[in-house]
């Protein structure tokens, strides 16, 4: 089955499917392709089939039917120890009976290394992290981000290839997140590892990937690098779940090219980019980001459609404004702007009209 | 702390002006009094049941003063003369024998001293007997000479041995327990070992031990996959599991111990199994009960839940991300057991080990069942000396030796081991 695949496709799993018990699948029909050196999240809810992948291209779960290719080689059949895959889990998973310096040549230890070398790769992972000076300590005895560090070097000191992270920074606080989430990204570009990392936090997902596969359901939804997974989601779910998002829902009544026209349905009308729309008639669910909506009509296009808003509530959050909206029936429609000296702050009962340009709207499925 | 030193000089104070350390006192005092009121009657039992009679009881093994009591001027009279010299006592000392024996004649204890000293020295409680028959009737200021009267009634008390018996052990303390318990006695010379043939308690220690260990020993061979299935199965079929590991617990144990008798006879399941498929000829069964395999086989059944439950308790807290771990980092299987696994459940077979090696080592009903003569264990000899023969000063001697051996053992452990390293859950 090894077959020749993409040139530059160093991971693959292609039609993949797993079942735990027989009667559902947890994993629907996977097809993905990594190139080398490339950092894959993948983001999803819990029960979306993101983790059971992840254990799968490691070897502790086996897939019910499909294969997993890496490098071009069917991994199916290989036990996960001699896979030479990193991995970092949830709870780090640091040996507690041995030191950090012994966690860390375990994995040099069981590949026959040679003391001296030995001895030299864990005080340069070791150091790699700036962990350094922590080498004769026991797990237990440092804080949740040291032992984050170590988990990591210790994945990354017999110098793997792949390396799997399975929600690494779940247990950490915000800020030493943030803090974690730029340390990990730095050392697999700098040390050019091909990454797959899985989370549920959405910003961890755009902030560290080269490309987010967007789980749910057993399916990948979209994989595309952050951006366009923001800016662009391919439908209702994806659009939903990666940032805060607006939604109407209505009936496409016009379509031509690239734009649409939506009638709400209390008979308002707005333009959009029909995404998952080909016909008129179609019913659909339109998307917003909260900061690409206009209440200043001269920044909208000549003849844009608008539509009447109520301001029920304003946020002040210091670096934005934050606007509730009554839209169309809606009340959760949100709004934000940035807290600029020029900025307008819209009070609470004030009838505004809002507008967006048609490519920041997508028409998506109404499902 | 710096700012109330650095604010007011002294003690700190509170609020209304006592120092802080008075007050804080006062308001514990009714919790403290509080908790020692829940705590009393339990407390109470514990000393009337279990620490008193336990004192009373490590007492008797050095408690000798049957003798200063029942035999008061013997003893005086008896301490000038010298043992070594190979003459028998003067006089004076029958004299003193002769009244004391009246005396204890009349309130029948001479055969108690004589039981006493027949421990030391077999033969002495006859001759006290004898002395004591005719003591009742000896007129104190007529009779004597007493040396010749005392010969007559008994050769024995023409013995120099006996006097030296009686000699040594006339002090109220005696260290003659204990030497008896380590197959010692006192010589001429002071402490000296026992004949051969009479050697016994220290080589059924080194049995006892010895059987202890290898009981903990198979115990823990059995124990451990049991409780890392307990700690790997599905929740459904780990209770179940659990059920059957605990349901000898809710079986007598003279059920159990009887259940092993029926099953390792010479004419019992067992070997009538083994004749039947051949392996043993009917006329060669094996003999694998009433010794020390029927004892450890036994025990070790009795014994195993002490060892499964705390392992299962360790083994359960044991993330399996620990074992992926090692294995993704190239471990085989073995390496990620034997480096990763075994060590973290080490706490519970440590807890295990000694739960079972120190139940094992006091226990006596299943041994005294199935143990034959040979596979016996030192609390049989001690029930022994405490409802057969009666010498509980032997049996409290052989008591408090356990209990030292077991103390000692104990603190060995905690130096290799650790006993931090122990864990019941």
């Amino acid at each position: 089955m090894a077959k020749q695949g993409n040139s530059d496709a160093f991971v693959a799993f292609e039609r993949v499917q797993k079942s735990y018990d027989g009667e559902n699948l947890v994993v629907k029909d996977l097809n993905l392709t990594m190139p080398k050196g490339e950092f894959l999240t993948m983001l999803g809810p819990s029960g979306s089939g993101k983790t059971t992948c992840l254990m799968m291209l490691a070897g502790f779960e086996t897939a019910t039917h499909g294969d997993i290719l890496l490098d071009g080689v069917s991994i199916n059949n290989i036990p996960p120890h001699k896979r030479g895959i990193g991995m970092v889990f949830q709870n780090y998973a640091l040996f507690p009976h041995m030191t950090i310096a012994e966690n860390l040549a375990f994995p040099l230890e069981v590949r026959k290394m040679g003391k001296s070398e030995r001895d030299e790769k864990v005080k340069r992972a070791l150091d790699m992290v700036q962990m350094g000076a922590f080498g004769g300590r026991r797990p237990s005895q440092l804080s949740g981000g040291q032992q984050q560090r170590v988990a990591l070097a210790r994945a990354l000191v017999f110098e793997p290839e792949l390396v799997l992270m399975d929600e690494p920074l779940g247990a950490l606080d915000k800020q030493l997140r943030e803090h974690m989430q730029f340390e990990i990204t730095r050392l697999a570009h700098e040390l050019g590892i091909t990454t797959v990392y899985v989370t549920h936090d959405q910003t961890e997902a755009l902030t560290m990937s080269d490309r987010v596969a967007v789980f749910n359901d057993g399916r990948i939804q979209q994989l595309d690098p952050p951006s366009v997974l923001y800016e662009k989601p391919q439908n209702s779910f994806v659009a939903q779940f990666i940032g805060e998002n607006n939604t109407l829902e209505g009936v496409v009544t016009e379509i031509s090219g690239d734009t649409c026209v939506v009638r709400l349905d209390d008979g308002e009308e707005l333009d959009a980019t029909p995404v998952n729309v080909t016909k008129v008639g179609e019913r659909t669910r339109v998307s917003i980001r909260p900061e690409r909506v206009e209440f200043n009509k001269d920044r909208l296009k000549e003849g844009a459609h608008t539509l009447k808003a109520e301001v029920l509530e304003f946020i002040y959050m210091g670096d934005i404004f934050r606007t509730r909206l009554r839209v169309a029936g809606n009340e959760d429609f949100i709004i934000k702007t940035r807290n600029a000296p020029d900025q307008v702050r819209l009070e609470p009962g004030a009838q505004i009209e809002i507008g967006w340009l048609p490519e920041d709207c997508r028409a998506l499925d109404a499902s | 702390m710096s700012d109330a030193s650095a604010t007011q000089n002294g003690p700190v104070l509170a609020a209304d002006g006592t120092p802080l350390k008075r007050s804080l006192a006062r308001a514990l005092r009714r919790q403290k009094m509080r908790a020692l009121m829940l705590i009393a009657p339990l407390l109470l039992f514990i000393l009337v049941s279990f620490i008193l009679p336990i004192g009373d009881m490590l007492y008797r093994s050095v408690d000798n003063k049957i003798v200063q009591n029942i035999l008061p001027r013997t003893v005086v009279a008896l301490a000038d003369w010298d043992s070594t010299s190979g003459e028998l006592p003067s006089e004076a000392v029958y004299t003193a024998l002769a009244a004391d024996m009246k005396e204890a004649a009349a309130a029948k204890e001479h055969t108690k001293v004589g039981v006493r000293l027949n421990y030391e020295k077999p033969g002495v409680a006859s001759a006290f007997r004898k002395a004591g028959r005719r003591a009742k009737k000896f007129d104190l200021e007529a009779g004597g000479p007493w040396k010749e009267a005392f010969l007559k009634i008994d050769k024995k008390w023409g013995d120099t041995e006996v006097w030296r018996t009686i000699q040594t052990y006339s002090p109220p303390v005696t260290a003659g327990y204990f030497l008896n318990a380590v197959d010692m006695r006192v010589g001429v010379d002071g402490a000296e070992m026992r004949p051969e043939r009479e050697r016994i308690y220290m080589a059924l220690l080194k049995r006892t031990l010895w059987m202890s260990l290898l009981i903990t020993g198979s115990c823990i061979l059995l124990a451990y996959p049991v409780a890392w299935l307990l700690a790997n199965l599905p929740m459904r079929s780990a209770n179940m599991l659990m059920i059957l590991v605990l349901l000898p617990f809710w079986t007598s144990l003279l059920v159990r111990t009887s259940a092993w008798k029926i099953l390792l006879q010479q004419q019992g399941v067992i070997n009538d199994l083994l004749v039947w498929v051949g392996l043993v000829p009917d006329d060669a069964r094996l003999q694998i009960i009433n010794n020390q395999f029927g004892t450890i086989v036994a025990m070790t059944h009795i014994l195993l839940p002490f060892m499964i439950l705390p392992m299962y308790s360790v083994m359960q807290t044991i993330n399996p991300s620990y074992l992926r771990a090692a294995k993704s980092l190239g471990a085989t299987n073995w390496t990620a057991f034997w480096r990763v696994y075994f060590p973290q459940t080490v706490p519970g077979i440590g807890a295990g080990s000694i739960l079972v090696f120190i139940l094992a080592i006091g226990y006596y009903i299943t041994p005294a069942l199935v143990g034959g003569t040979k596979g016996t264990f030192i609390s049989n000899q001690i029930a022994f000396h405490i409802s057969t023969s009666l010498n509980w000063g032997l049996a409290a001697a052989l008591g408090a030796i356990l209990l030292v051996v077991v103390l000692v053992l104990y603190w060995a452990y905690d130096k290799i081991v650790g006993i931090d390293n122990v864990k019941l859950g």
